[in-house]
């Protein structure tokens, strides 16, 4: 990597500079990058559905499915792509960045307006703008998939509950003809107002090389 | 006018109890004498009867006696808790009080007036702080509320910063105390040149243990932003493990006229050993008690008993081995905590709390009493010099300490500490509980011991009354960092899990671990074998479907309760009406009979739960399930037809936050049935009944009811399975692997 050096720096100086990682910071996430993707220039899902780690996860299908989601690009564009360069890769993770003591106030704002986008790009898998029963119902019933004996109708119960009340704080008075379409980014916003997306959704990306650290390999 | 007769009244009965305290207090601990015991004779009671004395000649009958030796022990300290709670009713009595002067400081002005009067009566205080008795019955129960109720996830989380600034922040304070006092003493004209560094040091670690419960009120009053919050509350417990650690070493210290660098390093590793082994101890313990309680579903009475003998015994165990009792009993309850509370019964569990609250009030009532009382009492010296500066210092060095740990650990949080909440934590740092009773368990090899009490008395009144009472217009003014309270939703809880699912996973992905990923671990492990030993019922249950029948229960108990209100809203039957400022008159169109039969409906309901499970478990039988599903379901119908005139007319939708089941009635009939609007019973029935869909959805295999209910939000399921009323009714007959969910729903 000597004399690509330069080279990769200014590259990497373009990527700091749209997603607003340090310099540190691109280069670990380029290695795991690598990684994934065999030492190639992109990665597709079967790379990522092999992560052995995840397969636990309840919500692996619609993580994966976000890396390839062409909304959180934010070039506001529909649709999948098939494999991911990259830039892309970042884009994605960028959604996760912590607030630092410098944020200011507005970029707070913008970061949690990302983060709800982000959240609500998961539930809405035709991109149609609005998340549906059925839509939410799929989410929840993946979240309560692992956790045992819940059964399907506990689940539907729980997204039609949940959906109701989104209905209730955000149309309170609805008329006897009206249908609830769906939650729409705005009633979205709304109803987790008071969830302090910041502080909770972020991940704490290293900027020290981890892969040679072989003892310590969690951060605190 | 009410409440000055009853501040009157109030005072007046202090007063009288004031003086029959210190007419007993005059015994103290002391073993009375026998023969003089009995010739007490209180003011306030007169005693015309014929004395108790046996005459030398006869021997009548005593028609009255009197043995006060016998009860007085119990009689004392009976009179001086009530006497205490006393004062804390009184408080109350004016509500702006509480807001501007926290209640340590009332507790101890009122120990203070009294200690004032016994000093004037030329009384001893009761011995009620022998080290023994502060160690080993006081403190316990203070700890024992703290941890209990710690809330665990923001605890977890913000458990590095928490350590940091209860270990290294309490080392910092006591040995930078230390050394500016010890150099102090060197100066001569403040005369205290015979206080060498060790005992300088001890005092210092007296001294540097805070007790912000003052603060804590406050800031849960001002809903302070939840890290400033748990971090302040978990230094607090901490450190008074720290603390006691330090006093420990530097007591043993003290005595000895050398200390060699190896003691310095004993110190170190016994501070380790002393810190974790409590923690083990504790965990012990609480595993203990969950398996235990695992068995008690017979025994129901006592198992509030089991969690406190637990954790007394893990608080003993701990003090017979020398290690740290605190954390002993914190760790012990923080694991019971969680297992418990899903083994035992409802009640216990809220006897349990009600208990461990009411203890640690007390206790803590009695300390800061005890505080006043003694401060008058005690013989002081005082000392310009040293006093000042300590209290110079105290002040200087927690500041400094704040300002350099948080620049430490900052980089290291995900939401770093800002200058105002440094602030907070810094002016948060109230000395209490733990500085008092450690200075008058300074052993009396110590010269100047008495200095060290008057100091410690002089910081702890002037850190509680003058920070405590500035403290919440400081918080308000500089304008800290809120924190949204209430969050009980279930979106907000689905969405919570979600991010915390996703975080891990991207997590995974992208190969960098943080305390999610162990916190995953730890669940999967939790899951997979401790939950099964440990709980009786051991499924895993999300905490989304917890929240989800606690809020469920909620608004039956709600709708219970309810006897005026929103009755449109009736037929949705778990809807949460929140405006009951404007019952306006045209909602109560329904007669009290109605009422009565939604009531009914109600407790057939529940009653139809139970017995569903019980028939899942075999007891039952079928056919008897439809029979009272079909009363149910008449009931339904007859209600629904007397109450649909009269809802149309009332505002379509109260404004309540927690639908579970309808928006009010009216979207349903208009949706199923536009046309039959007298259509017949049959489809009356399977309506109405669908009108108590989130009740029945849990328990009928199919989705449908619920997918009814939802009639509003999507239609195209609704349509579908509009037509045939038979098979729903046959549907509900059967009880699905859901039924098993919730073995006591509604033990209300």
């Amino acid at each position: 990597m000597g004399a690509s050096q330069t080279r990769s720096d200014n590259r990497y100086q373009d990527l700091m500079d749209k997603t607003g990682f340090s310099l540190e910071q691109i280069k670990n996430l380029h290695k795991r990058f690598l990684h994934l993707s065999g030492n190639e220039e992109t990665i597709s899902r079967e790379n990522l559905e092999s992560i052995s780690a995840l397969s636990n996860n309840p919500l692996r299908k619609q993580i994966i499915d976000a890396f390839f989601d062409k909304r959180n690009q934010r070039d506001d564009k529909a649709g999948f792509f098939h494999e991911i360069g990259f830039e892309q890769f970042l884009m994605v993770m960028s959604h996760f960045r912590p607030p630092n003591l410098k944020t200011t106030a507005e970029e707070k704002e913008a970061m949690r307006k990302e983060k709800l986008r982000f959240l609500f790009n998961m539930h809405d898998t035709d991109n149609d703008g609005i998340i549906t029963l059925t839509e939410y119902r799929k989410v929840v019933e993946e979240l309560l998939s692992k956790s045992g004996a819940i059964g399907l109708e506990a689940a539907k119960a729980i997204a039609d509950a949940a959906m109701l009340e989104v209905a209730s704080t955000n149309v309170p008075h609805m008329a006897p003809e009206d249908f609830y379409e769906g939650i729409t980014f705005e009633h979205f916003e709304q109803i987790l107002k008071g969830l302090e997306m910041e502080s909770r959704m972020h991940i704490r990306f290293l900027d020290v090389d981890t892969t040679t650290m072989r003892c310590g390999k969690a951060t605190m | 006018m009410d409440a000055n007769t009853f501040t009157r009244r109030a005072g007046l009965l202090l007063v009288i109890f004031t003086f029959l305290c210190f007419i007993h207090g005059s015994r103290g601990e002391i073993p009375p004498q026998p023969a003089g015991g009995v010739t007490i004779v209180p003011p306030a009671k007169p005693d015309g009867a014929p004395q108790a004395y046996p005459d030398a000649d006869t021997s009548n009958l005593p028609v009255f006696t009197m043995d006060y030796p016998r009860i007085q022990i119990p009689f004392e300290i009976t009179l001086w808790v009530l006497l205490a709670s006393f004062a804390k009713i009184g408080f109350h009595v004016y509500h702006k009080i509480t807001i501007w002067v926290p209640e340590s400081c009332l507790l101890i002005s009122i120990g203070l007036i009294v200690g004032a009067i016994m000093h004037s009566v030329k009384e001893e205080p009761p011995a009620a702080l022998s080290s023994n008795v502060f160690f080993l019955y006081m403190l316990p129960p203070i700890v024992l509320d703290s941890g209990y109720f710690m809330p665990t996830r923001p605890f977890f989380e913000n458990i590095g910063t928490v350590l940091w600034l209860a270990v290294v922040g309490t080392l910092w304070n006591s040995i930078g105390i230390g050394m500016s006092l010890f150099a102090i003493c060197q100066i001569e004209a403040f005369e205290v040149q015979d206080v060498n560094l060790q005992e300088n040091l001890l005092f210092a670690s007296i001294i540097s243990a805070v007790d912000p419960v003052a603060v804590l009120t406050v800031f849960e009053d001002v809903s302070v932003n939840e890290q400033l919050y748990i971090v302040v509350f978990g230094e607090c417990l901490f450190n008074d493990a720290v603390t006691v650690v330090l006093y420990n070493m530097f007591s043993f210290v003290a005595d000895m006229p050398v200390v060699e660098p190896e003691d310095v390093f004993l110190g170190v590793a016994r501070f380790f050993v002393v810190g974790l082994g409590g923690m083990m101890f504790g965990i012990l313990f609480g595993f203990a008690a969950s398996f235990t309680t695992r068995f008690t579903s017979k025994v129901r009475e006592i198992e509030p008993l089991f969690i406190f003998m637990y954790s007394y015994l893990a608080y003993l165990v701990a003090e017979l081995f020398a290690i740290s009792s605190i954390m002993a009993i914190v760790s012990c309850a923080l694991t019971m905590k969680y297992y418990v509370e899903e083994n035992v019964s409802q009640r216990s569990c809220t006897t349990i709390r009600h208990v461990v609250k009411m203890l640690g009030t007390i206790s803590e009532t009695l300390i800061f009493f005890f505080l006043g009382v003694v401060t008058i009492t005690t013989e002081h010296e005082w000392n310009w010099g040293y006093i000042l500066f300590t209290l110079l210092f105290a002040f200087v060095w927690r500041g400094l300490g704040i300002l350099v740990l948080t620049q430490i650990i900052n980089p290291f949080r995900t939401i770093p500490f800002n200058t105002k909440d440094q602030f907070g934590l810094a002016y948060g740092g109230l000395r209490g509980a733990i500085s008092f009773a450690l200075a008058f368990t300074l052993p009396d090899t110590i010269a100047r011991k008495k200095l060290f009490v008057t100091a410690t008395i002089v910081i702890i009144l002037f850190t509680v009354f003058l920070q405590g009472i500035t403290i919440r217009p400081l918080i308000e003014f500089i304008n800290v960092r809120k924190t949204n309270r209430d969050l009980h939703s279930i979106n907000v809880e689905v969405h919570c899990r979600l991010m915390e699912h996703t975080i891990a996973g991207i997590e995974d992905l992208c190969g960098q671990w943080s305390h999610f990923y162990w916190k995953d671990k730890f669940m999967k492990f939790n899951n997979r074998i401790l939950r099964r030993i440990l709980i009786r019922d051991s499924r895993a249950e999300s905490s989304i479907v917890a929240l989800y029948k606690k809020l469920e229960l909620q608004n039956a108990m709600e709708i219970l309760d309810t006897v005026s209100g929103d009755i449109s809203a009736a037929p949705s039957v778990v809807s949460v009406y929140e405006d009951k400022k404007s019952p306006s008159q045209p909602k109560k169109k329904f007669m009290a009979s109605d009422l009565r039969k939604m009531h009914d409906i109600l407790s057939k309901n529940m009653y139809k739960i139970r017995q569903r499970t019980v028939a899942f478990t075999g007891k039952h039988s079928l056919p008897n399930d439809t029979q009272t599903r079909e009363i149910l379901i008449r009931r339904h119908a007859s209600i629904r037809r007397s109450i649909r005139p009269g809802s149309f007319q009332s505002p379509p939708v109260p404004k309540s936050h927690k639908y579970f089941s309808l928006p009010a009635g009216q979207g349903l009939d208009s949706k199923f049935f536009p046309a039959k609007r007298q259509s017949t019973a049959d489809d009356h029935e399977t309506m109405s009944e669908v009108a108590y869909p989130s009740r029945h959805s849990r328990f009928t295999k199919p989705g449908r009811s619920s997918a009814r209910a939802m009639v509003p939000l999507h239609r195209l399921d609704t349509l579908k399975e509009a037509p045939s009323v038979d098979v729903l009714n046959e549907s509900r007959g059967e009880s699905s692997s859901a039924g098993h969910i919730m073995p006591n729903p509604m033990m209300l």
